[in-house]
């Protein structure tokens, strides 16, 4: 298993049209993967999901990855991460 | 006539007929089916051809309101693909053997109540999402599609609520606002109101009865006022007018120079009295801002505001401004503008009175705190400090003196501040006699024409039983006006006017005659004022 963690910037958190990204994006690799925040965690790929999380800007998360693919999977994620959130 | 009162989007006016919205919401019915996977198959199909339509309605919303909007119907599309919202649908189907409308239904509210009860106005806001992408599978399943293009002719909008589908898909050139009861303004039909420039009033108590009554807008002061009497009627839609020839004007004028026909440019800056403002002077074009009032983080407070809370306010806006020049005049109560913590007595005559920089020279830290705050937004972009109510030459001596101490503390302690040229405000007779001494100290002049005609004419602007003789075009008050431009223009400064007269579109031409080389005005007045620069010459 990976894992990273990273402190939400973005002024309104992982709002919707990021989390619909980040949920294409992690649709593409076999791995599990899952994010938690806020002591609550969900699969990375469920939209509604994520969002119902409520993570806000400067709330620190940890992605995991679990899988065959776990290496790219969290190395892509984490530029996702750094890039737009 | 009556008066609603509401949130305020946008602060437009908008005067027409009202239409009252309804969605065309058929009774959902739980019925029991005797083939779960034909209604799974039915749920796909039409959950398919919602996808398709919000891609429409993402192209219309490109070309409509841009991308940054547009997006939140590709931010629908993915909701529809949402496992786990699909996980529900598909579930209720199954398991409790029943009609596709009525398993996207209770999905959707489902989850709309999640958002709901969140604690953060921005997902709360998304329950609205959920409900309107259900509602849209809905209306395909049951083949009754509500059709929000029902503007025949030009009119308000009242509904309960209101989706950003439906926003979108109605004819921007008939919608002339709209007023609904629920929403929030962080909503995204909110959002799209803003960016169609569309006067929109949210939780208003809504009335079914209303239809095709007259109703007016007024979103600078939120409220609706339903059947309006003829002259309530006729004075908004005078102000509509105005309204809709800045805006032919905005159109044609954006972007152009502030130049005479004979190539003399003159600084067109606009007056602001809070951070808000920024957005109204960069929508006119403005080229800077002539006159930041301080005041306001002042008045605002219920104690001194400290020099980390001046200066963020004053970063913001010059980043805003992006390298453009503010002005900003340092704090200026006394007279009509009292704070309570100032603890000032009470006087016989305020307007001569201890106000402006006779507080901030006698009351030395409040001064600085303001002051370092300035210098250190100044590393930022392009400021300039302005003082009102001086007097003499002494005063100037003294500020300066003040100003060279908090840089050199800057300095000291590493802390980055910009070139920062000072200013007077001329407003007083006095300043005015000696415009030519206070020239050699200072970068610039900014004639405050409301306080120097008072002084001048000897009438309070506050007694309006003198308004009659308070002639704002008395030549005592234009002599004086051409006197300090040719004071400042011997020493080579610039000069320009602050005050109300400053946007008296009689008088643009006359002060460039005069040699003015600034006017600072409401942001609305811009661009009335660059048309008329351009089609006159300086000399």
């Amino acid at each position: 298993m990976k894992e990273f963690k990273y402190v939400i910037t973005d002024e309104i958190g992982i709002h919707a049209r990021p989390a619909g990204l980040l949920a294409k994006e992690a649709k593409a690799f076999t791995s599990n993967i899952t994010i938690e925040a806020n002591g609550k965690n969900a699969d990375i790929t469920r939209l509604m999901a994520v969002m119902g999380l409520g993570i806000k800007k400067g709330s620190e998360i940890v992605v995991k990855a679990e899988g065959e693919d776990e290496d790219a999977a969290i190395k892509k994620i984490k530029e996702f991460f750094e890039a737009n959130l | 006539m009556r008066q609603y009162s509401g949130k305020s989007i946008l602060s437009g006016i908008a005067a027409g007929k009202i239409l009252f919205y309804e969605k065309s919401q058929s009774q959902i019915k739980r019925l029991k089916v005797e083939n779960p996977e034909a209604e799974i198959n039915r749920y796909e199909e039409a959950k398919k051809k919602a996808v398709e339509q919000l891609k429409e309605l993402y192209d219309k919303a490109l070309v409509d309101v841009g991308e940054t909007n547009a997006m939140i119907f590709d931010v629908h599309a993915m909701m529809l693909e949402d496992a786990d919202y699909n996980d529900s649908v598909y579930n209720i189907i199954t398991n409790e053997g029943v009609n596709a409308e009525f398993a996207v239904a209770t999905t959707g509210d489902n989850f709309s109540a999640m958002f709901a009860q969140m604690d953060d106005e921005y997902f709360k806001a998304r329950a609205m999402d959920v409900k309107d992408i259900s509602e849209r599978v809905i209306a395909i399943l049951t083949g009754n599609t509500s059709d929000p293009n029902i503007l025949s002719e030009p009119a308000i909008i009242v509904a309960k609520d209101l989706a950003p589908s439906e926003t979108v898909q109605m004819d921007k050139s008939k919608l002339l606002g709209f007023v609904t009861k629920l929403g929030s303004s962080n909503s995204h039909t909110a959002i799209l109101a803003r960016t169609m420039n569309i006067p929109a009033l949210i939780g208003v108590d809504i009335d079914r009865e209303w239809n095709g009554k007259i109703a007016i807008i007024d979103g600078r002061q939120g409220i609706l006022i339903v059947e309006p009497d003829e002259e309530t009627l006729n004075k908004y839609k005078l102000e509509i007018d105005k309204e809709e020839e800045s805006k032919r004007l905005l159109a044609n004028l954006k972007g152009l120079k502030d130049e005479t026909l004979d190539g003399k440019h003159i600084k067109l800056y606009a007056n602001i009295g809070s951070v808000a403002d920024v957005a109204n002077v960069l929508a006119n074009d403005g080229a800077g801002i002539g006159l930041f009032r301080s005041e306001f983080l002042y008045l605002e407070k219920k104690d001194y505001p400290t020099e980390e809370e001046q200066f963020q306010v004053y970063k913001t806006v010059v980043q805003n401004m992006a390298g453009r020049q503010v002005v900003i005049r340092t704090l200026d109560i006394g007279a009509d503008k009292q704070v309570d913590y100032f603890d000032i007595d009470k006087e016989e005559n305020p307007a001569m009175g201890y106000r402006a920089i006779r507080i901030c020279l006698d009351r030395i830290d409040i001064f600085k705190a303001q002051l370092r705050a300035i210098y250190r937004a100044s590393a930022f972009g392009s400021v300039a400090i302005m003082f009102p109510m001086i007097i003499s030459v002494d005063e100037i001596v003294e500020i300066k003196k003040i100003c060279d101490e908090i840089k050199k503390e800057l300095l000291t302690s590493g802390i980055a501040f910009g070139e920062v040229p000072l200013g007077v405000m001329i407003e007083t007779p006095a300043a005015v006699m000696i415009s030519d001494l206070l020239a050699k100290e200072v970068d610039f002049f900014s004639i405050g024409t409301n306080d120097l005609t008072q002084y001048t004419l000897a009438i309070d602007r506050q007694n309006s039983k003198l308004d009659n003789i308070y002639d704002s075009h008395h030549p005592a008050v234009l002599r004086m006006i051409q006197m300090v431009i040719d004071n400042g223009h011997k020493e080579g400064i610039w000069v320009g006017i602050c005050g109300e007269l400053g946007a008296d579109t009689t008088l643009t031409e006359t002060f460039i005659k005069m040699g003015i080389d600034e006017l600072s005005v409401s942001p609305s007045y811009i661009l009335p004022i660059r048309k008329i620069i351009r089609d006159i010459k300086a000399n």
